[in-house]
């Protein structure tokens, strides 16, 4: 019998949603494991603040709108080992909105995958970290990204491939939503609603805002959900700064067999630095040493 | 000029009527002793000759439809799962429309991925410009860690995808549309990436040509032997990287350089040797034959190849061109007759 494709990808997706169970993930957060995320969400955006102030000017706005789901990866999904940065059996992360660099640098550094020092060079002539973090220079990112409407497509590769040999890891992937409108994004939606990589979870930073304003204005995405949707993902829609509500989206993302899952995670672009929330401008900026005890008083009280 | 009279046949036909399916035999074979190797199109399995890959190996095979730049960059993400892709689809959507993806998600990240652009230069020709490539090896070229290849017939196209799945990095080959006339009688000649063949030696005028040219470059030194003329044929089959040391013993030894190309004479074979001439600091006389910086005209391959001047006839005219033309001499004449 000649086995098509489609029923031999079938085969494997079974077989990898039951044999495979996520690691340490109790169903719901409880009081301290709540606290435990916000703890240490608050002090890595205070680092994404120091290392801005330090290297004179970061993605900060975008930094702050992905953050929490970033923690709630790293802290409890991914199963990663900083210690040995290329095991082949282990979750991929893939940041498509790549100008989140300094976001992902900082935890990747609070993780152990180098020494927090080096993000003091950050931007610097030869330095291994620039805007955009390069696989080949920064240890723990598993693709260079920076170019949007990448990112996707790659994170669907390596969800297939892993599939193709019948591998259990997970693939997550984090894209912007000013990024939908690469036409690239779309291509790959389509080719993950065909070919249904249910070891792929993704989702899109829902800042509303792009660099010319907000996405609405600029070019609309509205109804971003049912545009999913139609392309064959599952989507779920979340309040992207609780974690309980970004926890429970991964466990019913990690538990579905039909469908990938797109998390479409409602932010405030800046969060965390009040006088950054919701502001276009903060897309990209320095902070002088006023704004840098700013905006710390402000991530503090958060 | 060619007829079309009589022609009755579809895509599914190509298979006996042309030799490529050569290459999709052996990528095949390659890949049933490989099980790290994976094959995708988009929407062109037939045409590109991966259906054949397709047919012995499904669970291996993508098609992602007419979606290029994703195919490049789903390639990259499945890289770096530890399998060889082998993507095909036309050379002008591989080169152009998923150019970015090429430079940024296999280039820079040095991905195993190899390219196979079928249809390229003007071999499509009664598809128009919109299905042409005459740009692909100037792209191609331009991206740093790519290696550029444009075999001679179907056997070099055999050999040079077994070459590119041994090189650990992303490889563009660029073949025609299959029905190329044969070079090689057999597979008994070496390849190697990087390496010209000297299909001929000669010291009056070196013809350094790739792909379909090389036959006619061949045909034309043989006419001009006829006439008393020596002419050296290089098979540069590999653009980048380009043999330099093959290059530059033809400047030392005939002084008198034409290239050949199914492509542009802007930033394709001809550009690469012209870096190398001018880096050398000998005068030469130089002559680039391809598309002279313009769009093709609609019509059968062997008729273009003939219009544009790239055919025998096309050769033969620059070979007789060439060896009259004065240039400036230098110093180091020794190695002047």
């Amino acid at each position: 019998m000649q086995l098509t494709n489609d029923s031999l990808l079938r085969e494997n997706q079974q077989n990898l949603s039951t044999q495979w169970h996520p690691p340490k993930a109790p169903t719901k957060l409880d009081a301290a494991e709540r606290k435990r995320l916000q703890d240490k969400a608050r002090e890595l955006r205070a680092q994404i603040v120091e290392v801005t102030y330090t290297c004179g000017g970061s993605h900060i706005g975008g930094s702050l709108s992905q953050h929490d789901i970033l923690v709630a990866l790293y802290y409890r999904y991914l199963n990663i080992d900083p210690s040995r940065p290329d095991w082949d059996q282990r979750d991929r992360f893939v940041l498509s909105k790549g100008h989140g660099g300094i976001g992902h640098a900082v935890i990747l550094a609070d993780k152990g995958y180098f020494d927090p020092q080096l993000l003091m060079d950050f931007n610097k002539t030869g330095s291994p970290f620039g805007m955009h973090l390069d696989r080949l220079k920064v240890r723990g990112v598993d693709c260079s990204t920076g170019s949007l409407g990448h990112g996707f497509p790659l994170a669907v590769g390596i969800a297939l491939g892993a599939r193709v040999q019948g591998h259990k890891y997970r693939t997550y992937c984090v894209l912007g939503d000013g990024e939908c409108h690469e036409g690239a994004v779309w291509e790959a939606a389509m080719a993950a609603g065909h070919y249904k990589p249910t070891n792929l979870t993704a989702f899109v930073d829902r800042n509303k805002l792009c660099m010319d304003g907000p996405t609405e204005k600029v070019m609309a995405l509205e109804p971003l959900d049912r545009k999913f949707e139609s392309f064959g993902w599952r989507v779920l829609k979340i309040d992207g700064h609780d974690f309980d509500q970004i926890c429970d989206a991964v466990d019913t993302a990690l538990a579905e067999t039909e469908r990938p899952v797109m998390i479409i995670a409602n932010t405030i672009k800046g969060k965390g630095v009040d006088f950054m929330e919701n502001k276009t401008a903060w897309h990209y900026g320095g902070l002088d040493a006023e704004m840098r005890a700013k905006a710390l008083e402000s991530i503090q009280r958060s | 000029m060619a007829k079309a009279e009589g022609l009755t046949w579809t895509v599914d036909d190509a298979d006996h009527m042309t030799q490529a399916e050569i290459y999709g035999e052996v990528l095949t074979q390659l890949a049933l002793k490989n099980e790290k190797i994976v094959a995708m199109t988009a929407d062109l399995a037939t045409s590109t000759k991966i259906g054949k890959f397709q047919a012995k190996i499904p669970e291996r095979f993508f098609d992602f439809g007419i979606a290029e730049a994703n195919m490049v960059a789903v390639a990259s993400g499945i890289a770096e799962t530890g399998l060889i892709p082998v993507i095909s689809t036309f050379a002008v959507f591989a080169s152009l429309r998923a150019a970015e993806f090429v430079r940024t998600d296999l280039c820079y990240q040095k991905r195993n991925v190899k390219i196979i652009g079928t249809h390229s230069g003007t071999s499509f020709g009664q598809a128009g410009t919109t299905h042409h490539c005459t740009e692909d090896l100037a792209v191609m070229r331009s991206f740093a860690n790519m290696v550029v290849i444009a075999p001679a017939d179907a056997r070099e196209t055999a050999k040079a995808v077994e070459a590119v799945l041994g090189w650990d990095g992303p490889c563009y080959i660029r073949i025609g549309r299959g029905f190329e006339p044969p070079l090689h009688k057999d597979l008994d000649f070496d390849f190697e990436i990087g390496k010209a063949i000297e299909l001929r030696d000669g010291h009056d005028v070196t013809v350094i040509a790739c792909g379909v040219t090389v036959l006619h470059a061949m045909e034309a030194a043989a006419r001009a032997a006829a006439n008393g003329v020596s002419v050296r044929v290089l098979d540069m089959h590999t653009i980048k990287p380009i043999d330099e040391a093959a290059v530059l013993k033809a400047v030392a030894d005939t002084r008198r350089i034409i290239t050949a190309e199914d492509h542009s004479v802007v930033g394709g074979l001809g550009s690469a040797v012209a870096d190398l001439i001018a880096k050398s600091g000998k005068g030469c006389a130089f002559r680039k034959l391809g598309y002279q910086d313009e769009f093709s005209i609609v019509g059968y391959p062997e008729d273009l190849l003939h219009h544009y001047k790239i055919d025998a006839d096309g050769i033969l005219e620059a070979i007789a061109e060439v060896v009259r033309a004065e240039f400036e001499q230098d110093e180091n004449w020794e190695d002047e007759d």
